[in-house]
This record gives structure tokens, sequence and C-alpha cells, in this order.
């Protein structure tokens, strides 16, 4: 379902093909990184530290190395020694511990052998001599008075300390005057927050082969969401120049963030250097839950203030981020992400900390979704207490263009105030809720990004064309690119054929994330397609002798008055004659990604006597600025919202007091499974981007943040009772439930 | 983390009991399966390491299904899902049949059984509180021969069991219940598919009219076996399932708990949720009791 | 290290090839077969994606040892279209936009085969656990479960 603004029509952008992946999917021959086998290749494995912080006294490899089939063996001694400023170091000391192990499941050693079974055997074999330090595990013992130093790298952020800290990072910001603001108020509303650290929870591990030469340059193939920053990373932690690495992207199997960072090729092209033969390096689940990606842990604290005729006053908040055993942005831009309201008076403590836990890797809208687990609980209360309607409230809070963000900067044209009356007028926010269940609502925003893109556009003799991108497909960009494409060219969709290309047959671009990949790569293609087509003009006025400023581009075909239309494949035909092949590249650092918002609403019965939610009926509406691929914006939103439920509900790192993470399988880290679900509804709002030759807004991150808030909303709605931490499973709810009869 | 840690592990298919047997007498290191979907995870993680896998699925006697003379005769690694999808055997006992397809997806299903799941002797074991009401017997092979034990005293602990060395069961025995009565099975898991249960509850009833004649309650996940509430039983037996009996055996089953703290739940849920899951199965199976006068 | 011969049929054709007795069938497709479609996830038979047809019902390839093969019959993701004609659970996914990284996909496509084999015109409740072991992380099951459907319209068509 499509509600929009979005006065223009086009021929393609906005139609449903079928993506030009999709064959290769269906039928078990796409590629991920695990499915590729080189010749003469070896398996490896990794050692992991057993400890979640410990000094490696030593390591001896000796016995590893005398074993059947072992080819290499790897330790932190092998790797480059980068300076602690800079910025690749936390990632290569993450994949490779140095002086100290600084989380359970840190890699200290890797193996190279002829087997998987055998590169196992060997590492089970590596010997390495510990001395375990105190461990700091969470936030509260980060911040502790006298607490130990979990990571003796770490200096904190944008504070010129010296000394090392648990802090990993410390911003203030905000307006106004948060002391006036709560005078002026007559409800005032404060709570505290936790959530735990989830998992990105990709189906596919992380996976690679590489293949390092005698000549010392390597080809890795990678399942990544950026393969130039597999080269960037790569080459950093090896200390290589990047022109020694060719990066070759295999599809990837989910990312959402996690893929944004790497693990294994360093690791592997320095085995298959040792070795001189390709190494084929994959994760087991185990491994990647232990020590990939989670998204951090937090405490939020949140204070609001608003007038009984519902003009929220101010917010102040302070907002503590787990980075686990690394610095990290995640504080910032999860404060960053309070940008939905006027908030006329807004402070805001955003604090990074750093734990001997799993380095957090970016999920999804990084932070937005926990702090609006606090700032749409809190709205969602003073709804409740003014007794006024949810959205309305929202309504009368929300920014337009012009009003700032939490870093007060002028919001661009938006769609927050279109996305909440798609909601309000949705068929699902005019029925009645069921009987005894419960309805909830929230809204999300994020930022979007837009960075550094490259295209070519290749026509072919024939007239078909070939879109060449950098972007790693991670949801059927592909098929966005052609859209584009053909919209552009007015050449049928079915005759351009996406590729991704690799990191010496494309130009640089940056990782597929921030929701850019359609918005920034889509504009490299636009901006390809457009220098195109004045070749394409230019070589019709040389075929037809005439001038170019006679010649018009229309619907695919270059028109000049009085003579026949030519079209792209008559012109192809003739390139030999008329200056050769026609290809054309672009590439931009885009600017003016726009944001994004997204209102969810959902009806659940809560069981009141085990504590289990059932969601009974989920709608969720955001503004795409223009759908290039409905299908896949609809995917978007709905796989968001999936992840978000997730969260929300069930998905949870559970430590022992070793800081040995307890569930790390897919049976007891419990990702939404389909019977837990109910359709969810998505509405597509169109308010177009004007930063963007289409209107595209990046969807992907967005659908995400709503969620948490909608569901808790929900929950209080059905019980009475206010979930103030996650996740909201049975055993947590019912305890809830049962201290609130009590009470 | 280790994948297949091992020097080499041998893999054997025998098709008769006795083979097994011998097989089982020949490495002390062997061990047996059915559906593996407990063994390889755990292989997977580095235990146990067996030198010898011996495979059951291959002797007829332990994936065939009988009915005789009013005992069901039930091959020890009959996958789950032949039980589900049988109807007279899903009519005479639901509650079991419920029980048998709880134990993980249809992929699973597929595996499962039974013997699997009672011998893998976690306390989670979906199944196995559903046998224990119905006075499941197993037939168990061993060097000196057959023997039979009551499914009860099979599991002694987490990861225990009484069988002796080189022992596995071959087929389960039950009674055709008696008429006027029948069961039900509940559990809690967080999700509604995939999960270990956190609490079971396995309830078999008689009726006479509409009061209860007899009664069977025992809970899964609330202590290191599967514990029969007698307590529940008591409080259930001569009552017409009024609100007080419900309660009394309800707050029983709570009682009866002695679980763990554990990443899949709390003491205190357990509890709670034990006593509620009762009552829910005393209802349910009273209705199909009800139902089969 | 002993390895045990097997003989089965994948996919129509008699194969034949040499395992170690403890390496999963999962393995054993990949490596020695080649099968790389059928998907590794996570080992443990959590996830689904790993999901082949053995004599006709669905298993967790990496839940079974690989000389548990011998003598029977598999379908795997590669084999479940007839020649050039996608099996309609195949062309379902591919129009109805439910498949986004796609590793998932093949551990769908054939549970979602083996369910319309069983029942052709199954519920959306009957969908969604029939394919509660099989885990997606990017649609949100939602385009999945209609791409199933309208694939049972397709299968109820032909077979009327």
């Amino acid at each position: 379902m499509t509600v929009t603004e979005n006065p223009r029509t086009y021929k393609y952008v906005g139609t449903r093909p079928v993506r030009h992946d999709g064959l290769d999917k269906v039928t078990g021959k796409a590629r991920f990184a695990a499915d590729l086998d080189m010749t003469g290749q070896l398996r490896a494995a990794l050692v992991r530290s057993p400890h979640a912080h410990a000094r490696i006294v030593s390591i001896d490899t000796s016995k590893a190395e005398a074993m059947p089939g072992v080819k290499a063996v790897v330790t932190g001694a092998d790797f480059a020694d980068l300076d602690p400023t800079h910025p690749e170091f936390d990632m290569a000391v993450n994949l490779m511990a140095r002086d100290e192990a600084l989380y359970n499941g840190h890699v200290v050693a890797a193996v190279a052998a002829v087997t998987a079974a055998q590169a196992a055997a060997a590492a089970a074999a590596v010997e390495v001599d510990y001395e375990p330090l105190p461990a700091v595990l969470t936030i509260d013992e980060a911040i502790a008075e006298g607490a130990p130093i979990a990571n003796p790298t770490n200096r904190t952020l944008f504070s010129g300390d010296t000394e090392p800290s648990n802090l990993a990072s410390v911003n203030e910001f905000g307006r106004g005057d948060v002391e006036a603001g709560f005078e002026a108020a007559d409800i005032i509303l404060e709570r505290e927050f936790r959530t735990v650290a989830v998992h990105q929870g990709y189906i596919e591990p992380h996976a690679c082969v590489a293949d390092c030469g005698q000549d010392g340059k390597a080809t890795i193939w990678a399942s990544s969401q950026g393969h130039f920053a597999v080269r960037s990373k790569t080459a950093a932690a090896l200390g290589w120049s990047t022109d020694r690495i060719k990066v070759i992207p295999a599809e990837i199997g989910g990312g959402f963030g996690g893929k944004t960072t790497i693990y294994l090729e360093p690791v592997a092209v320095l085995l298959s250097q040792k070795a001189a033969r390709p190494v084929k390096l994959v994760m087991s689940r185990e491994e990647v839950l232990r020590a990939t990606g989670p998204a951090p842990a937090t405490k939020i604290t949140a204070k609001m203030g608003a007038t009984n005729d519902g003009e929220i006053t101010t917010l102040q908040s302070t907002m503590y981020f787990d980075n686990g055993s690394t610095k990290g942005f995640s504080a910032l831009t999860g404060a960053m992400s309070v940008a939905s309201y006027k908030l006329p008076n807004l402070e805001l403590h955003a604090i990074g900390t750093v734990t001997n836990t799993a380095r957090s890797a970016a999920y999804r809208a990084p932070s937005a979704p926990q702090a609006a687990f606090a700032v749409e609980t809190l709205i969602d209360e003073l709804a409740q207490q003014l007794g006024v309607d949810p959205i309305d409230l929202r309504l009368q809070n929300a920014v337009v263009e012009g009003d700032v963000t939490a870093m007060s900067m002028p919001h661009p044209k938006i769609g927050f105030v279109e996305t909440l009356e798609a909601i309000k007028n949705s068929d699902h926010y005019n029925s009645p809720v069921p009987q005894g269940a419960g309805r909830g609502v929230a809204t999300g925003f994020w930022f979007n990004i837009g960075e550094q893109s490259s295209a070519t556009v290749n026509l072919n003799e024939d007239g078909t064309a070939t879109v060449v991108t950098g972007s790693p497909d991670i949801g059927g960009s592909r098929a966005s690119m052609a859209l584009m494409a053909a919209e552009e060219l007015g050449l049928a969709v079915d005759r351009i054929t996406p590729i991704v290309a690799d990191t010496e047959s494309v130009g640089f671009t940056d990782i597929t994330e921030g929701s850019r990949a359609t918005f920034a790569t889509g504009m490299a293609v636009v901006n390809a397609c457009r220098e195109l087509i004045e070749q394409l003009k230019q070589r019709a006025a040389t075929i037809k002798s005439v001038d170019v400023e006679q010649v018009e581009w229309v619907d695919g075909a270059a028109v000049i008055e009085g003579q026949d239309p030519l079209t792209i494949p008559e012109i192809t035909a003739m390139a030999k004659n008329t200056g050769g092949p026609l290809t054309a590249t672009a590439s931009l650092n885009a600017a003016g990604a726009g944001p994004s918002f997204a209102v969810h609403v959902a009806d659940v019965a809560v069981d009141e006597e085990t504590g289990e939610t059932t969601i009974l009926r989920y709608t969720a509406a955001q503004d795409a600025g223009t759908a290039i691929h409905p299908s896949y914006v609809e995917g978007q939103i709905q796989g968001g919202s999936v992840q978000g439920i997730g969260w929300a509900l069930n998905e949870e790192y559970i430590y022992d007091s070793d800081g040995v993470m307890e569930n790390a399988s897919f049976l007891d880290y419990r990702m939404p499974v389909a019977s837990d679900l109910p359709m969810i509804d998505a509405i597509i709002v169109e308010v177009p981007n004007p930063s963007h030759p289409y209107g595209v807004r990046g969807v992907g991150e967005t659908g995400i943040v709503p969620p948490i808030p909608t569901l808790a909303n929900a929950i209080a709605a059905a019980t009475g009772v206010r979930m103030t931490a996650l996740p909201m499973s049975p055993p947590r709810l019912l305890a809830a439930i049962t201290e609130s009869a009590g009470s | 983390m280790a994948q297949y840690v091992t020097d080499f592990m041998r893999y054997a298919a025998p098709t008769t009991t006795d083979e097994a047997v011998e097989l089982l007498q020949s490495d002390p290191d062997a061990r047996v399966f059915a559906g593996a979907t407990d063994l390889i995870p755990q292989i997977r993680a580095g235990r146990p390491e067996p030198s010898l896998l011996v495979d059951l699925k291959r002797i007829e006697r332990l994936v065939a299904v009988s009915h005789n003379n009013g005992t069901w005769t039930v091959g020890a690694a009959t996958p789950t899902s032949a039980l589900t999808a049988n109807p007279e055997f899903s009519a005479a006992f639901p509650g079991l049949s419920e029980a048998s397809g709880l134990i993980g997806s249809d992929q699973i299903q597929n595996r499962s059984s039974w013997g699997g799941n009672l011998c893998n002797a976690s306390p989670a074991a979906d199944s196995v509180p559903a046998l224990v009401v119905n006075d499941a017997r197993a037939v168990i092979a061993g060097a000196s021969g057959e023997r039979t034990a009551d499914v009860a005293d099979i599991v002694t602990g987490p990861g225990e069991t009484s069988l002796n060395d080189g022992e596995f069961i071959i087929e389960f025995l039950l009674d055709d219940p008696p008429a006027g009565s029948s069961d039900a099975y509940l559990r809690l898991i967080p999700r509604t598919e995939m999960d270990i249960a956190v609490v079971g509850a396995a309830v078999q009833l008689s009726m006479d009219g509409d009061s209860v004649a007899s009664a069977k309650v025992a809970l899964g996940a609330v202590a290191p076996t599967v514990v029969r509430v007698p307590d529940a039983e008591a409080a259930l037996v001569g009552s017409t399932l009024d609100d007080d009996a419900l309660a009394a055996a309800a707050a029983a089953a709570s009682a009866a708990c002695n679980p763990i703290d554990d990443k899949r739940g709390t003491i205190q849920y357990r509890r709670q949720v034990a006593g509620v899951l009762t009552k829910r199965a005393v209802q349910i199976a009273a209705q199909r009791a009800k139902g089969a006068n | 290290m002993p390895r045990t011969h097997v003989s089965c049929t994948v996919n129509g054709d008699e194969v034949d090839f040499l395992s170690s007795d403890e390496t999963s069938l999962l393995n054993a497709l990949r490596d020695e077969l080649g099968l790389t479609g059928v998907k590794e996830g996570c080992g443990t038979g959590d996830c689904g994606a790993c999901t082949i047809l053995v004599d006709g019902k669905v298993n967790c390839a990496c839940l079974m040892f690989a000389p548990e093969a011998e003598g029977s019959s598999i379908l795997t993701v590669e084999g479940i279209a007839q020649g050039d004609q996608l099996h309609p659970v195949q062309q379902t996914f591919l129009e109805g936009a439910a498949l986004q990284c796609g590793v998932c996909t093949p551990g769908f496509l054939v549970a979602a085969k083996a369910l319309l084999d069983e029942n052709s015109d199954p519920t959306e409740t009957e969908i969604r656990y029939a394919l509660a072991g099989n885990l997606c992380r990017c649609t949100g099951y939602d385009k999945i479960i209609r791409a199933v459907q309208e694939a049972a319209v397709q299968v109820n068509g032909a077979s009327k």
C-alpha cells in the first residue's frame, strides 16, 4: 500500500520487476563467500580466548605447526604494529589480539591446514599462557568508582585525555534551557531504561577466501557490505598499500551493519602468504554470536516535561551505550536520533563505555532503537496522562522542514507529519482494538547518509546496457540501480544488467551502510546515464549530420525535428563509425541524504498468567521519498520491523559472571520465527527528497527504530505495566505483572 | 567452537539388535543414536567424542509401530513425525502425540524419537512427562538380553540414565488408555517454535461422569528429572475440577518444582508457570476424557 | 582416517562419494558433491538453511552424518526445478520479492515444496508453522508466506 504525495509518474521507477540476481538465488547457484573454493585451497581455524580479560604471556605454536596438514600459523606478532590513534587500530586489534585478550572469544592465533578438521585440531593444540585480569562486563561496572581498566589502549574520544579510561566517548549537546522547560511544564515524567546487547543475526556466518601470491599481492573473495572497505581495512591491518589487495565481492547473506567491519580477511591473507596457498576461513554460528557484532547494551535515563495542552517543553537524557571491548560512536548516534520533536529545550549526554565483551558493531540505525525506547515510552505515558490520542500528541510536537535536529541542524524537507497521518488514517488504527488486547504506537527517525559512490554504465553493441557499481547488494539494490538507469535511458529494465564489480573494475565506493546505496550509488548511476545521454545525442547528431543542439532525448531515443527518431540500438550499432563504444562513468560524494521517519502500530495480547505476548496485528508506515522498487522498500520495512520485534521480545546476550556468552546458538538466541508473527502491513509514504533526482530517501534502517517502544506501549495498554527493560520476554513480563499486582 | 576436533569417529548401522549389542560391547566409547539432533550439536561443541557412532534406525524393531491386544509398541527410533501423523495413535494419546510433535521444527520431527528424547536425559524433554503419565515402559537391550523398565525410572539426572553401559532402548510399550480417560501436554517456550521447554506439564485423567476417577501429573524442566506430582493428583481425584481443586492442583505443582535459574527461565517463573500449565492441561485432559466416554 | 563409501540418489542422479564417518551430510553435499546451494547458517539444526528432502521428508543436512545417506533419495534446492521449468515456489519467490539476501532462500524453498507436496492448500498458520524451522532475518517472513500462498494457488490450479 502506498500513500503518496509524489507528483511525478515514471515508466520504470516504482514498478516491481523480478530482481536480476533472483534466479541464481532461487536455484542455489548464487555464490556466497563460503561457497567458493580455489585450487589448492587450505582451510583455517581460529584460536579464541577463553578469558574475558587476560594478558597474553606467551603463545607456543610449535605443537600446532607439527600437526598433520598444518601449513601456517599466525599470531598477533605477525600483524602490523598500528599506533593506537590510527582509525583502524581497534578493528585491527579486534581481529587478532596483541598484548591482551579483551573479551571471551577474542582471536589470539590462527591456523591453516589441508582440511578443516586438521585446522581445528591444530587450533586446539596452540598453547597460550594467559594471566587473567579483572574483567569489566557491564555499563555499571565500567563506570563504577575505581573500576579496573577494560582496555588499556582506550582513550576517551573527544576528551583529549591521555590516560586509559573505560569511557569510549563523552558528548553533550542541546539547546534552550531545560530547567526553564521543566518549570514551564505541568507534567514531568522520568524513567530509567535498560537494554542488553543483541545481535544483527544475519543467517550467513562471516566467511572469506584469500589468495596471496608469491608476488606479495592478494585476492580476497569476501561477503561484506563494502569490498572497498575490506580492502582498506585489510591494508591497514597488514600495513600494506592498497594496490597489493584486490577484493572480489561474493553475494552477502545479510549484514544489517554487522558486515561493515571485518574480522577475517587480514588473517586469511597472512595465512595464505605464509602457506603460499589460498586459504578459506569460515566462522561457525557460535563464533559469530560470541565474537562479532552485537549492538550495544544501554542504560538511559530520560526526563520529559510537557504542558497540559500537550506541548513538550523539554527533554533531558543521559544515555550510556556499551561499545564492548573498543571505542565507537554508538552513544553519539543514539543521542543524535532524538530528532523527531520540536523540543525547544534539550539536554543530551551521550556516553560510550568500554567493557570486556565483544566489540560492538553497527546494527541498522545504530543506537536509535534504544533511544527511541526511552523517548517514545515517555511520550506514550504523556498522552495517557493527558488523555489525548498518542498520534495527535506527536503531530502537535512533530518536526517539520526547518525545525532543528538534536544537533540543532535544520531538517530539510521531511515527511514525519505525512507518516503520522498515514497511520492515523490507516485501516488498522481505525479498527477497534480486539477484546482484551492493547494497542501501541511509536515513531522512529534515522538521518541516513550519502558518502562516496561510483558507477559506470556501458552500452553494448546491440543497445542493451550494463550498470556497474561498487555497492554490495544486500537487499535488492541491483534491481533499483537498473530501474533508475531504465528510467533515465528509456530502456526496458530487462535490457539492463546491473552488476557489483570488484575493487579493480569500478571506482571507489563506500560501504553499503546508512541506507545509502539506492540514494548515493543511485545518484552516480543517474549521473552516468545522463552523461551517456549526452554522448548518445552527440552520436545522433553525427549520424544525422546536424548540430547536437538540435537533438533532444525523448523516451529512449534521439529526436531531431523532421527526422525519424534514433533509438539506442540504432545508435550503438553505428558506434564504431561515430567515435567508438559508448560508456560513461560518474563518481560523487553525495550530499542531501533525506532523513526518513517511520510510525508503527501494533495490537498485542498478553497472557497475564504466563507473560507471553502475541502480536495480533502490526502496521508500519515509512517515508521512502520515492520507492524505486516498492516490493523491496516494503521488504526493508517488514524486515526492520521484525528485527525490532525480536529485540523487543526475546533477543538478548546472556553472559555468565566470567563474561562467557551462555546462549551462543540460534536455539537460545531467540530470533523471531515465522509462527511468532502476523503479516506486517507496510505503508509506503512518499515525500520526495529534493536532493535526489528521483526523490529517494534511504529506507533500510528506520524500520527497526519504532518496534521496541511500539510493543512496550501496546503491552502497557494491555496490562497496565510499563516495561522499561529489555527483552520483554515471558519471564520478565510475568515478573513485572506479578509485582504490579502485588503493589 | 571445536568443530569436529577428533581423531576420527567410525559409523556403523547394524540391522539387528544383536549386532548393535555386539558393537557396543566392542567399544566402550561407542554411542548409539537415532536422529542425532542432540548428538551432533553436542559433538560440535566438543562433548562427547565417541569413537563409534551406532545408528539404530536400520534395525526394524527400532522404527516399527504396532497396536496389538491392547498394547502399543513404538520403536525407540521412530521419528516423532510418524507418530503425530498416525491418526489412531493420536486419537488414543492426544497429549502424548502433541508432546511428541513439539520436539523441534518439521525438519527435527523427521529425526527426533522418544528413545533419543528420553536418553539425552534433558530435564526439558517434551515427550517424557507425557510418556510418564501414560505409564510407558521401555524394552531395553543389553549384553544379558532384554529387560523392561518404567520410563519414569530411566532418567536419573541431567544427562544421566539408569541404562547400563552398552544398553539401549529398543521400543516403548503403552497400554490402551482406559475408557473415559485422556491426556494433555502443555509447555511454555518464549517463541512459538524452535525452543526448549521452560516448563512442561503433562496430565492424564480418568473421568467418572463429572468427577475425576484418577489423575496423573508430571512436570518437565522444573527439576533435574521429570517429576510426578502426587499432591496435585490427590487434589484432583474425586473433585469435579472446581476452582478450588484446580487451584490446589496448581499450587501443588508449583510446590513440587525444584528448578534452577538459567538462560531459559528463572526459579520463580518456572514455579509460577508450572501451576498455570498444570491447571490448563487438567482442563484440556478432562474435556478430552469426557469426550472419550 | 577411515572413509566410508556412500551411494545414494541426489536430485535424481545416482552418486557415490567417500566420506569420513563423522562428517555431516551438509559438508558432504557441499564439499564432495559441490551442491553449495545447501547453506550452513548454524550447524545445529536451528536455522533450516541446509534443509533438504531425504526420501521426501524435510531434514537439516547438518544434523545427519554423511554415511546415513546410504541408499536414500535426496533432493536439494538444485533439484527442485523441472528442467527449464521453475517449481512454483521458485517462481512465486521471485515474483513476490520473497528474498532479500537470499542465503536462507534454498532452505525455505525446499521446506515450502515439502509442505505443498503434503498439503496443497495450507492455511497461513499452517504455512507459518511448517516454515518455523527456517530462519530469515531479512524479510520479516511476510513476503515468504505470501509467496507460498501464491504457489499453493498455482499448484492447485495445475492439479485441477
